[in-house]
């Protein structure tokens, strides 16, 4: 008996071996199971869900009637998608700029050991705590030219006055990147001023003793020093220019005329107001895509590289 | 959920008291003044009846509210009744069975017989059967204009569009501001649907609107009304107002001449206190070709699984429907009744223009009862970019407009 039953076992322990591996840990990975499901389910089902419907014709409610890439022509074609796209390049651009160095010139100048600095930190930090929508509005009334800036400029005695960014198409963009400069640099401001505190004092000293200036020393050492804190502030602000909605809606709702579309806005419009949702599909997989064709050069740069290396 | 648990608990109390009374959630769009004053005739009607209305507003207008009603629907949260304009907005949620079939409702009251026009009806009945219990009628075919602006700058209040266009560099030079157009796109798009009507004639307009035919939009009618539509875009010069009521308000303020906007706008010079005739006067069909189109509002009603709460929503459709309600309602909210039955208590000089209209027949569908929302959507988009963009010529928006037309479904 003992001999014929220790064979198949010693076979099942065999077999047995192999999924142990995969049962190793298993209270941690049974706690994960919540998140990869969400991952998996809603994350990745929901844009392959996205990107198949965006092939059929579907208005009010998802239906599966197939209509090629028309909602990709027509996406196109479209004058509203290609200003959409353009604000979003214009914006993209000068808020990853703008924010990246205000964000790390306050933080530089907190760090200087200045008076009252938690004081400023505060003040610095406290519009990211409002949403975009009540920031919208305030800066909406701000540059009003009726009741806002321009006014009072104007009421000083300066009758020549003019700033009406809201309310020309040529400019309208800036006006709404001063809004989101606001928001938004007070929290990259604090991400570098930590970034900032995790450099050893000896690095500066160091630099002191050879004689380097400080604007040098921050260029030239500390900044390179800085990598991980630049990465991550990159993707937070890269995320907020793509979601980039709410401000808008808020400030000019996409005007004057179409001026002042981005694509989320466009995506929006057309599920909802134009119950279509093809269309709002399709442009939303154009999002993804964009999103891919900044990602992946990146992705590749910053981890396919130090394989080889 | 947060519905779902008070629809219960009220159902439950419904059930041990032996009273029927329940809650309803309504949602709609209507928070300005006039609007506001309007949509509490119905829930004191509702509130009187033993019910409990409870108030789902949201400001911001249709564009706003509709994603967000739609979104409550298909998310199986439902409010009990929403407000939806008259047309195909709501076509494909009949389509697909989410709401109440209230023929049983229409049959016992005889909607058929009281609603003028019946067209109404027919933009509320799919397949034989009636899902909306229409409450209103609009009509975008007017143009307000302010007496006291004209006497301010020496001049004879016009009486055509023609007039209006000749009148406005006279009153430009006076430093009033001759057009008041808010900055949505839905507006200046509505603005232009009245032009076409009564420039080109309801001939050309229907051919466009409801036969979709693009060779129209091409033809000499339509140009002209592309050219008076720039000329507009120049009058409107200098005065920066986003929502259609502050654009109103210019004119109650007399600080414009004149604003193209539906009948709504009655209810923000009533709230100012304003008095047709002496104060204001009105043109229907821009005193060119007096025909009102037939817009308005419906209500639509969500299935639920409750047998309780469909009865109540059964109720409330007749409701909105009676004679008393509809009077009040209507001559609160500056619209026309949706029965011809009906006197309304306190009739101005301009709603009793509309009525006679009305009742003369001089009256074409709305044009959203013709063009899917998703046509209404690129029109918006094309007409608004033309206001704003000071180059673009009438001649190229009349060609993308003919564009969007030979695509519409």
């Amino acid at each position: 008996m003992t001999m014929t039953d220790s064979r198949p076992d010693a076979g099942r322990s065999a077999v047995t071996r192999r999924p142990m591996r995969l049962f190793r840990n298993l209270s941690s990975k049974l706690a994960l199971m919540p998140l990869i499901f969400t991952a998996v389910v809603i994350f990745l089902g929901g844009t392959i869900w996205t990107i198949v419907y965006s092939f059929t014709s579907s208005g009010l409610l998802p239906r599966l009637n197939w209509d090629g890439l028309s909602q990709y022509e027509r996406l196109w074609s479209s004058r509203k998608w290609i200003v959409s796209i353009e604000n979003l390049a214009i914006y993209g651009f000068f808020s990853l700029i703008g924010t990246l160095v205000v964000g790390f010139t306050l933080a530089a100048l907190l760090d200087r050991k200045i008076r009252g600095e938690a004081v400023f930190r505060s003040i610095f930090l406290y519009p990211f705590a409002l949403s975009f929508i009540v920031t919208g509005l305030v800066w909406q009334w701000i540059l009003n030219p009726e009741l806002g800036l321009q006014n009072v400029v104007r009421e000083w005695g300066w009758t020549s006055f003019n700033f009406d960014p809201l309310n020309n198409p040529e400019i309208v963009m800036f006006g709404l990147l001063i809004a989101g400069l606001w928001q938004g640099t007070g929290l990259i401001m604090c991400i570098m001023l930590a970034g900032l505190r995790g450099i050893d004092e000896d690095i500066w000293k160091a630099a002191r003793v050879d004689g380097i200036g400080t604007v040098k020393t921050y260029i030239r050492i500390i900044i390179p020093m800085m990598r991980p804190v630049f990465v991550t502030s990159l993707v937070l602000i890269g995320a907020g220019i793509v979601k980039l909605y709410d401000l808008v809606v808020a400030q000019t709702s996409g005007g004057p005329g179409i001026s002042s579309e981005v694509p989320a806005k466009y995506v929006m419009t057309a599920m909802f107001g134009g119950q279509n949702l093809g269309q709002g599909f399709a442009a939303s997989t154009m999002m993804l895509v964009m999103v891919f064709i900044i990602l992946i050069p990146w992705a590749y740069l910053e981890f396919g590289g130090r394989k080889n290396g | 959920m947060k519905l779902t648990t008070k629809l219960l608990s009220a159902t439950a109390i419904c059930a041990a008291t032996g009273v029927s009374a329940a809650d309803l959630e309504v949602m709609h769009w209507w928070t300005s003044g006039g609007e506001a004053a309007a949509v509490t005739k119905f829930a004191e009607a509702w509130s009187a009846t033993g019910n409990t209305w409870i108030d789902g507003a949201i400001a911001g207008g249709g564009d706003t509210a509709r994603p967000i009603m739609v979104s409550r629907i298909i998310g199986g949260d439902p409010p009990a009744a929403f407000q939806f304009n008259h047309g195909r907005q709501a076509e494909e949620l009949i389509e697909a069975g989410l709401l109440l079939d209230l023929t049983d409702v229409a049959e016992a009251e005889g909607w058929a017989d009281i609603v003028t026009p019946p067209a109404l009806l027919d933009a509320c009945t799919v397949d034989g059967r009636i899902y909306c219990a229409p409450v209103n009628i609009h009509s975008w075919q007017w143009m307000w204009l302010s007496n006291d602006a004209y006497a301010n700058a020496g001049l004879d209040v016009p009486t055509t569009w023609t007039e209006f266009a000749e009148s406005a560099p006279a009153l430009k030079e006076a430093g009033i501001t001759p057009l008041a157009m808010g900055g949505q796109s839905w507006q200046q798009n509505g603005s232009f649907g009245v032009m076409a009507l009564a420039l080109a004639g309801e001939e050309a307009w229907l051919e466009v609107n409801r036969d979709k035919n693009a060779e129209t939009v091409m033809g000499p009618d339509y140009a002209r009304v592309f050219e008076a539509f720039g000329a507009a875009r120049e009058f409107s010069d200098g005065l920066n107002v986003q929502d259609w009521n502050q654009a109103t308000a210019a004119v109650i303020n007399d600080t414009a001449g004149a604003q193209i906007m539906g009948d709504w706008a009655q209810g923000e010079f009533a709230m100012a206190g304003e008095v047709a005739g002496e104060d204001y006067s009105c043109l229907p069909g821009l005193g060119e070709v007096a025909i009102l189109d037939t817009g308005g509002d419906a209500f639509y009603f969500p299935k639920q699984d409750d047998p309780e709460i469909e009865a109540a929503q059964k109720e409330l459709a007749a409701l909105l429907l009676s004679p008393e309600v509809q009077v009040s309602f209507n001559s609160a909210k500056g619209s026309l009744p949706i029965r011809g039955d009906v006197d309304l208590t306190s009739v101005n000089e301009c709603t009793q223009k509309g009525l006679d209209l009305l009742a003369n027949g001089n009256i074409v569908p709305n044009g959203e009862t013709f063009l899917a929302p998703d046509t209404i959507t690129q029109l918006n988009d094309l007409m608004t970019e033309f206001w704003n963009t000071p180059a673009m010529t009438p001649a190229e928006v009349q060609e993308q407009y003919s564009d969007i037309i030979a695509s519409a479904e």
